[in-house]
């Protein structure tokens, strides 16, 4: 083993977090310096949703040791929940490819978009309820294909690969948040719901419960506690969560296609919360940060092309996993290991 | 032999089998509801497969466990406690990457889904959780790590856990295995002391001076059977005992 990987090892926990904390915060900001307002408001806004995936799959990853890689289905049944209701009727689709809509406003198809993937969630959560461990990982590996397959083939709802196109953005009465910095401060303040909820629950006795069943669940049923029933609510917590990031997502884009949810996403997602630590929000948010920051960063390589950007990305986000994995598993600031 | 009407937990025929190993086989016990058990039994014997029948650790295949009367032909492991049952483990699981403090305080929350999501710190949890602490030796590692404490201090913290319990029935597997002096002492007055309180204390044990000494009554198995069961000094001087586990 190498000096420097003992030397990061041996290093008090306290001090590679607040490295890590300073070296992504200071790289943001300079960054933002660097790009002006417009790209700020636009990577703060992807960084949002992004933040909301991985706090709420750290919920179900990093505390309660489920390691899911089915989360983007959750995304993608908001995302699809909210362009179904609430795009444009009226806009001018392929005839043969034309959905019915009833064209709601973003508020109202908020709360369904959330509480249709709590439905899905307790409905997949029940059977994923029997699983552990790898076992676990394979069965949400082919919940989001089915999703997926749910989203490119479900064309008389879903529109297919031709996708949803003007779903609208939030509005108060008459006030429309149409203005980037408008829905940068919305996504924003969901986000802020989304962790403090996610810091009420940590922090309560269901919180600990959780994490005792990530360390041994056959103990903790032994002392009272219905694990299954603690499972599946963290599970549906979570991918209520998830589908709130998807409905953020479809109202910012205004166009979404199956392909914003594909496999690879969820890969990303669980790359973001190992990557920020595991059962922790902080780290999460630092998680988002940092990949946000590697994904819009790496437009600028000069070297690079821009038709391998995208490539090159997932490139240097494997190569930094396998760093992780190797020389600090419990990621930026995290205290657990997988 | 002892008599059923007074036991705390009695066994009709338990069976349990892995493959064609009979680990327990229509065993038929009766533990007294007062004073201290111990069930020994060579390796391999059935004891704690036994103990993990009798906390729902392991799904019974034949047979009738009765706890304080309510007869069960299914145990449920997170249903032991409301039939007054908690347990320690042969190999201690602990729960590694939590402290030592929240290993006891995991065990005192809220076991109801939504109460528990509004429960913050109590202060009764945190006063008993340090008294429990403080009584097995463990209030100094309080914020360690449980997987980073040593084997005997492992062994003590979940046995700290089990007596967070409040329970009737403690199902100790193996509590004094690998313990240094000090710490066998230790876990020796907890386990009078519990005994005193009038709890009901069952556990297995290879340690013959502890065998000898400490409980009251005797369980020895063979082979997934009933051997015998009876007083510690009249079980350990009966020749089928001696003959098939004792060797001397």
């Amino acid at each position: 083993m190498s000096v420097i990987p003992q030397a990061l090892r041996e290093r008090p926990r306290a001090d590679i977090e607040r490295v890590a904390t300073v070296f992504v915060l200071g790289w943001a900001v300079a960054f933002m310096l660097w790009q002006g307002t417009g790209f700020t408001v636009t990577l703060m806004t992807v960084f949002a949703i992004w933040a909301i995936l991985a706090v709420s799959l750290n919920l179900v990853v990093g505390f309660t040791g489920l390691l899911s890689v089915g989360h983007i289905g959750f995304f993608g049944i908001g995302a699809y929940t909210m362009a179904i209701l609430a795009s444009d009727a009226s806009y001018d689709q392929l005839r043969t490819e034309a959905i019915p809509t009833p064209g709601w406003p973003f508020f109202a198809a908020l709360p369904i978009a959330v509480a249709l993937t709590a439905l899905v969630a307790i409905g997949v959560g029940i059977v994923f309820n029997r699983f552990r461990d790898d076992i676990f990982v394979l069965v949400s590996f082919g919940f989001a294909i089915i999703a997926f397959s749910f989203f490119l083939n479900l064309r008389e709802i879903t529109r297919g690969a031709f996708g949803i196109h003007e779903i609208p953005r939030p509005a108060f009465g008459g006030w429309v948040l149409d203005g980037e910095v408008e829905f940068l401060v919305f996504a924003l303040v969901c986000l802020g719901l989304v962790v403090l909820l996610c810091w009420l629950i940590v922090t309560s006795s269901f919180g600990r419960v959780l994490t005792a069943i990530r360390e041994d669940e056959e103990a903790i049923a032994v002392f009272g506690y219905q694990v299954t029933h603690f499972k599946l609510a963290v599970w549906v917590l979570s991918a209520m969560m998830a589908g709130l990031a998807g409905a953020l997502f479809a109202s910012w884009t205004s166009f979404i296609d199956p392909n914003s949810f594909i496999l690879l996403e969820s890969m990303l997602l669980i790359a973001i919360v190992i990557l920020g630590g595991l059962a922790t929000i902080w780290g999460s948010l630092l998680g988002a940060m940092a990949f946000v920051l590697l994904e819009e960063g790496m437009r600028f390589l000069p070297f690079l092309p821009a038709e391998f950007v995208g490539q090159a990305r997932q490139v240097v986000l494997g190569v930094l996993l396998v760093l992780l994995m190797l020389f600090r598993p419990q990621g930026l600031v995290g205290r657990y290991r997988l | 032999m002892t008599d059923s009407a007074g036991a705390v937990i009695h066994t009709v025929e338990l069976s349990k089998h892995f493959d064609a190993v009979r680990a327990v086989d229509e065993l038929t016990v009766s533990i007294p509801k007062t004073g201290i058990t111990s069930i020994v039994g060579p390796n391999g014997s059935g004891k704690s497969t036994f103990v993990n029948l009798l906390s729902g650790t392991l799904p019974i295949d034949g047979g009738l466990v009765i706890i304080d009367g309510v007869g069960l032909r299914v145990v449920k492991a997170h249903e032991s406690p409301q039939h007054g049952v908690t347990r320690t483990f042969q190999e201690v699981r602990l729960f590694d990457q939590i402290s030592a403090w929240d290993n006891i305080m995991v065990v005192l929350t809220e076991r109801r889904l939504l109460p528990s999501l509004l429960e913050r710190r109590r202060p009764a949890h945190r006063e008993k959780a340090e008294r429990i602490l403080k009584e097995v030796g463990m209030w100094e590692k309080r914020e360690a790590m449980a997987g980073e404490l040593s084997y005997g201090q492992r062994k003590l913290l979940e046995i700290g856990r089990a007596m967070a319990m409040d329970a009737q029935t403690y199902l100790f597997d193996e509590p004094f295995a690998g313990l240094f002096p000090q710490m066998l002492e230790r876990v020796k007055e907890i386990v009078v002391r519990m005994r005193d309180e009038g709890h009901t204390l069952i556990f297995i044990s290879h340690n013959m001076d502890i065998v000898r000494e400490l409980p009251d009554h005797l369980i020895v198995l063979d082979s997934g059977k009933l051997l015998t069961q009876g007083e510690v000094h009249d079980v350990l001087s009966r020749e089928e005992v001696i003959e098939a586990y004792l060797g001397e």
